[in-house]
């Protein structure tokens, strides 16, 4: 049974270390910021491999197109920058010179959702992953863990085109082991039960953990889903899980529209046509506040996936 | 020079061969294409390619970010020899290699798919940034016109070329004072563009775009530092008369009587 636990090593940490590492393998790895370094640890590349480390200043737009520049002549950038900056500020770059050209650009946008805090609504996305599926050819990935963060950095350095990372900065749980393997379009089933099954991602596995536990006291099993894979969702494992059991919560730090639950519903509605419910941000704008109240505020906590469990059954 | 009676020459053959592409076609972007032949014929004189080789790792790059002037690249590659003069007839066909706008999947020769405006400086800076950092002496040009500079991403690149100390890129401003609307005067001024660029911080030219000599002059200086500009006084659809006049030239669907004056044209440049 899947366990979580709070972690001591941050998120940017294992995202700044792993590059690190990944570039002194491998020369073709660069590292763009723009301005935002020290808030996701990767100054530190600045000094150790200050050749495959370009801060393009706070020009989002630009930077992917150095990055589409970058990978013409064979490099592999992963570029960053807090997630509405790394999607809604620089869409059509990242669609046009990144996808439409063919390029191979690895963009991670962090914290997104309520996890922004104290930055607030103009900081806020609850749509990131909603723009970054519409682009063809792009793969979107809501990281968990730090875990998931080291493994699925050195799996997209090896797979050529656009990769999408939404992840938080500062760890908060563990749900993995350091060994655990992830394969990028499968989902990871955590937990089996035979009522309901929630599908969750990023933060929001966590809350379903906890929520599994509220359910089993009260004698309800489900199944919990971390599908980190949001496109290509994994059909096979969502079909798979609406017939075992009697319906589908889903559950993400994210607008319900154009997200996890979309992309859920998309392959329930073609096949299975089992109850669904969606926990997600209902097509509301972002505000300051800290974490527990956010989360109290957008009704992203573990007793709201339960209520939603229980509607189904 | 010799050398100049080669490139314009050359010049020559380029522009005909895009006023043969666009009458076949019926329309296109005809004003903005005229206006950066004599430059596509002194490039592409000098850059390093290999036609049997486009993605050859040791050579000179081009971006197009004035993405629908493509038709005047096409013929440039089309006459070096990357493909089939033939070809140039599937302007804009359906399936065609050769769409409006330059697409580097599509397009033998084509180093980076254009068209949105705006975001081509930015793609070719980032290939001079991945050169320097490898140590490689090769060059890239990027062509963007004075219209397409009301993008502000453009100015991201070019300060961010200049901090960077991009001597091996070379950007050339297409200044043919038109947009699609009007004129720039008229729809957003430019103001100085060589005064910008300097303050900017890159090494700047202003040259005549129909000078053959003059482009080349100022794409055969060598900075130490800084990336270079060459403002290009150019007039949109240069080099014929009558579409050099015509107010809205930009994108032009021709007449009867223009596909007449189109064919005299053609074969003024032929007697050439």
């Amino acid at each position: 049974m899947a366990k979580y636990e709070l972690e001591n090593q941050e998120m940017r940490k294992a995202y700044s270390s792993t590059l690190d590492e990944m570039i002194n393998e491998d020369k073709r790895v660069f590292v763009l910021e723009a301005d935002l370094s020290e808030a996701i640890s990767t100054n530190s590349i600045a000094k150790t491999n200050k050749k495959n480390y370009i801060n393009c200043g706070i020009m989002e737009a630009n930077m992917i197109g150095v990055a589409s520049g970058l990978s013409l002549v064979g490099d592999i950038p992963f570029v960053h920058t807090f997630s509405p900056f790394a999607t809604r500020r620089d869409f059509d770059q990242i669609f046009l010179s990144g996808a439409y050209a063919k390029t191979n650009i690895k963009i991670l946008g962090s914290d997104p959702g309520i996890y922004t805090q104290h930055n607030g609504g103009t900081h806020t996305s609850f749509e990131d992953i909603a723009l970054m599926r519409t682009i063809p050819t792009a793969t979107v990935l809501s990281i968990s863990d730090t875990t998931m963060m080291k493994n699925i950095l050195r799996q997209i350095k090896d797979i050529y085109g656009i990769h999408y990372l939404s992840a938080i900065r500062k760890g908060s749980y563990k749900v993995y082991n350091e060994d655990e393997k992830f394969e990028i379009g499968k989902g990871k089933v955590l937990r089996e039960g035979k009522d309901i099954t929630i599908i969750a991602c990023g933060i929001m596995v966590v809350e379903a953990l906890k929520a599994a536990d509220i359910l089993e006291k009260e004698g309800i099993d489900v199944t919990v889903i971390d599908m980190f894979t949001i496109k290509p969702i994994d059909k096979e494992l969502v079909k798979k899980y609406s017939k075992l059991t009697k319906g589908i919560v889903t559950a993400e730090n994210h607008n319900i529209i154009g997200g996890l639950g979309s992309a859920v519903a998309e392959v329930i509605v073609e096949n299975t046509l089992v109850p669904m419910r969606r926990v997600g941000v209902e097509d509301r704008f972002g505000q300051v506040g800290t974490l527990d109240y956010l989360q109290k505020e957008y009704k992203l906590t573990a007793e709201e996936i339960v209520n939603k469990v229980k509607e189904l059954l | 020079m010799e050398k100049y009676l080669e490139m314009e020459k050359f010049s020559k053959r380029i522009r005909k061969e895009t006023l043969k592409m666009l009458l076949h076609r019926g329309f296109g972007h005809l004003g903005g294409a005229m206006s950066i032949v004599e430059t596509l014929a002194v490039l592409y004189t000098r850059m390093k390619v290999d036609p049997t080789n486009p993605k050859l790792d040791d050579r000179d790059y081009l971006v197009l970010s004035k993405g629908h002037a493509g038709p005047a690249l096409y013929s440039t590659l089309a006459l070096k020899g990357f493909f089939d003069l033939e070809l140039l007839n599937t302007l804009n066909n359906n399936g065609t290699l050769l769409p409006s706008h330059p697409d580097r999947n599509l397009t033998p020769g084509i180093d980076m798919t254009t068209g949105s405006l705006g975001q081509g400086i930015s793609a070719a800076v980032g290939i001079a940034i991945g050169l320097q950092r490898k140590g490689s002496q090769r060059k890239v040009y990027c062509i963007v016109g004075d219209g397409e500079l009301n993008e502000g991403q453009c100015w991201e690149a070019i300060q961010f070329a200049a901090h960077n100390n991009l001597n091996n890129f070379t950007l050339l401003i297409d200044e043919n004072k038109k947009q699609l609307d009007g004129t720039t005067e008229e729809i957003c001024k430019a103001f100085d563009l060589a005064k910008k660029l300097e303050s900017f911080g890159f090494d700047t030219r202003r040259v005549n775009g129909a000078s053959i000599e003059e482009i080349d002059k100022a794409i055969s200086v060598e900075t130490e530092k800084s990336p270079k500009c060459i403002v290009l006084d150019t007039i949109k659809g240069q080099g014929v008369e009558y579409f050099e006049k015509l107010k809205a030239n930009h994108h032009i669907r021709f007449t009867e009587e223009m596909k007449e004056i189109l064919k005299s044209e053609i074969e003024k440049l032929d007697i050439e």
